[in-house]
């Protein structure tokens, strides 16, 4: 007699601590949001839920935090994915926050930080408890120590020297009034493990994500599009190259890598043989000090 | 492929960081640019070597006092396994850290310096990761290199520490030689160990046997939440959602509800992706029942002959995380399974020296980072075990209800 193993592989593994955290924050804390950005993991992070609860409707609104500077690729994508799903979107919209005075837009027009205020406020207008995020622990070292569960004050500070314990699966969602948590349902995920679930379960994704002919230009080591937010300075000048994107942020702060990888299992292959991170390769952001994500999640950044 | 979650715990002198950094490049899992941020840093401070506790330390209070202090998670995979390491620091003051990594591990590594041999660094970390119940230890003894491979030495270190561990109840226990600077016994055999017989560590890693770890015995399936979409599609139906935390579950299954005690049966086990004939840990399904029963968050599915008992007195090892000193009679908040509970410390048994295992009867609290042994007794009912047969039903942490923090770990010896 053979005795069954019961085995789960590593993705279906990751799938259910992710679905239990998802289920958990529903149960524990009153109105959670999700963020989603129309880019890979918030995607994955948004079939999670909908697993979660099937048959029934994910029970929470969506919300995308909106710089305006966006691949329409990427709007169109969000968009289709929320009717499907029969969610809520909200968007909260930097260029509004801009016009109404909550924040100022940076001289060289990059809009990743003042996301943060534009977040805060809009999470704190409709009184959200708990904002899921899909962020990753591999993609940043101050990101490898934050918690599933990771509490925010009421100023939406994260103390990084003052993070509760988080043991086994049991997670402390307890707040007052105006705190919150943010949670991470994607923590324990690589970059190759998120692609590796979209061709398991055949999630679709925007174009940009797939090897593609773009006009893009070099600065500071790195490939930018040249487009209506990112126009080449004198001396830069762009050419047509075949690229594509690893990651969907600002549109004047993201990246593309030159890539002949224009299926999915051509992506995993690259994904799995290359020597840069996701966030080193792509995100200008990262690059100003060793603690940019530390700081920024300080402040409250995703 | 499967997935491995491991603790390493240790410090810098151990060569905790250079293990992992070994771990992490020799399975390509360390990216040119993160390398080369390393090598900058670790210039800029001076280092004449590269400093890869640089990669690890991720907080700017780390990196500025140059220890570690609080669980990074970091992750590589090889073609047989995906890792999941919860990197944890060695000091004492940091035993709160250790005991939150080691709570979900398969496996704990403990390294030690051959030069130094067993100390008493060692035996904590070996005796948190069998509190926690972590199922396999390594023992890896490390900078082989520096004692000229010795088979002397590290049979003198693997016989003290087979004794020690001999009290501790280890359940599976390997010692390994290694150099994690030169990768001697990391990947592959070294040659430099010809009378070492056992596997590589990262063979050992991708190899080791986990699935039996589980407990496919006892059925516990606590209610996470009720799925009841009322929609014209699924007017009627109503589904119990959670994660699988022992035992194996059918469709014709009959069950238990604790605490009403009502029994039934299973009628179906869903997923979105269909309905599958059996559950078990760690999945995460919705259970239907053949009656409708009220059922809600917090309650236990189990089977009739094989379920705990709602026990409201609990003796457990506690480990206390925070500042301020647990006292008897304090009052706090109970988190196990999905079931919370207002608690109140009714006696502390003793107080454990973590390096000597000497009980102090004597003491009166429990301060920041001790491990001791209480009674507690809950509002409600709870549907426990005993920590050592199921972690999933014997672990609880305690909440303060002012601060809403968590205060304390919590791993069940006895209820009633």
């Amino acid at each position: 007699m053979t005795v069954p193993e019961y085995r789960m592989s590593h993705l279906r593994a990751l799938e259910a601590e992710s679905v239990h955290v998802i289920r958990e924050v529903v149960a524990e804390l009153e109105r959670p949001v999700l963020l989603f950005s129309g880019g890979k993991d918030s995607i994955v992070m948004l079939r999670l839920a909908e697993k979660a609860f099937w048959p029934a409707r994910i029970p929470f609104l969506v919300m995308h935090v909106d710089t305006g500077h966006n691949f329409p690729e990427v709007l169109e994508f969000r968009d289709r994915r929320v009717a499907e799903l029969g969610v809520q979107l909200l968007v909260a919209s930097v260029p509004d926050a801009i016009e109404r005075g909550l924040v100022r837009e940076p001289p060289d027009g990059t809009r990743n930080r003042i996301q943060t205020p534009v977040l805060l406020d809009a999470l704190e207008k409709d009184r959200f408890s708990a904002a899921f995020g899909g962020a990753r622990r591999d993609e940043d070292k101050a990101r490898a120590k934050e918690r599933v569960f990771s509490f925010r004050d009421e100023f939406g500070q994260w103390d990084p020297k003052n993070q509760r314990p988080e043991l086994w699966n049991l997670y402390n969602g307890r707040i007052h009034l105006g705190e919150s948590i943010r949670v991470f349902p994607l923590s324990n995920w690589t970059e190759l493990d998120i692609w590796q679930y979209v061709a398991e379960e055949g999630i679709g994704l925007p174009s940009i994500y797939f090897a593609h002919q773009r006009s893009v230009f070099e600065r500071n080591g790195m490939l930018y599009a040249d487009n209506e937010f990112c126009r080449p300075r004198p001396g830069e000048t762009p050419s047509l190259r075949r690229v594509r994107y690893r990651t969907v942020g600002d549109a004047s702060l993201t990246a593309a890598v030159e890539s002949e990888a224009d299926t999915l299992e051509k992506v995993i292959a690259e994904v799995a043989s290359t020597r840069v991170t996701e966030r080193g390769a792509t995100r200008g952001d990262d690059k100003f000090s060793e603690a940019a994500m530390e700081d920024r999640k300080r402040e409250g950044y995703f | 492929m499967d997935l491995l979650r491991f603790a390493t715990a240790g410090s810098v002198d151990d060569g905790k960081s250079t293990l992992i950094g070994r771990l992490l490049y020799d399975s390509k899992s360390i990216f040119s640019d993160q390398l080369a941020a390393v090598e900058a840093a670790s210039a800029a401070k001076g280092d004449d070597y590269v400093n890869l506790a640089l990669l690890t330390d991720g907080l700017r209070a780390e990196r500025e006092q140059g220890i570690t202090i609080d669980v990074a998670y970091r992750y590589f995979a090889t073609p047989r396994r995906k890792f999941i390491i919860a990197d944890t620091p060695g000091h004492i003051q940091y035993t709160r850290n250790m005991v939150t990594g080691a709570s979900t591990a398969d496996l704990a590594i403990v390294l030690v310096d051959a030069r130094k041999g067993l100390v008493e660094q060692s035996r904590r970390h070996a005796f948190i990761a069998t509190l926690l119940r972590v199922p396999h230890l390594v023992l890896a003894v490390n900078k082989m290199d520096l004692v000229d491979f010795s088979a002397q030495v590290y049979e003198q270190i693997r016989d003290e520490f087979v004794s020690f561990a001999a009290k501790l109840n280890v359940p599976d226990l390997a010692v390994i030689p290694i150099s994690a600077l030169l990768g001697d016994n990391i990947v592959t055999r070294s040659p430099n160990t010809p009378w070492y017989d056992g596997p590589s560590l990262l063979h050992h890693l991708e190899n080791l046997h986990v699935a039996s770890d589980r407990n496919l015995i006892d059925t516990r399936f606590p209610v996470q939440y009720v799925i009841r979409p009322q929609s014209a599609q699924h007017p009627d139906y109503r589904g119990y959602a959670g994660t699988v935390a022992s035992g194996v579950l059918k469709p014709g299954d009959e069950i238990m509800v604790l605490p009403s005690g009502f029994t039934t049966t299973i009628s179906a086990i869903d997923t979105p992706d269909g309905p599958v004939p059996e559950a078990f840990p760690p999945m995460a399904v919705t259970i239907r029942l053949t009656d409708e029963l009220d059922i809600s968050r917090g309650d236990m599915i189990c089977r009739p002959h094989n379920a705990p008992t709602p026990a409201q007195n609990i003796d457990a090892m506690l480990c206390w995380m925070t500042e301020r000193p647990l006292q008897p009679r304090q009052k706090l908040l109970l988190k196990h399974t999905t079931r919370s509970a207002r608690a109140m410390i009714k006696d502390i048994h003793y107080r454990l020296d973590v390096n000597t295992l000497h009980r102090d009867e004597t003491a009166t609290h429990l301060g920041l980072n001790d491990i001791g042994r209480i009674q507690l007794r809950t509002m409600q009912p709870l549907m426990v075990d005993p920590y050592q047969r199921n972690r999933a039903t014997g672990g609880f942490i305690l909440l303060d209800e002012t601060t809403n923090t968590t205060i304390a770990a919590g791993m069940i010896t006895s209820a009633s």
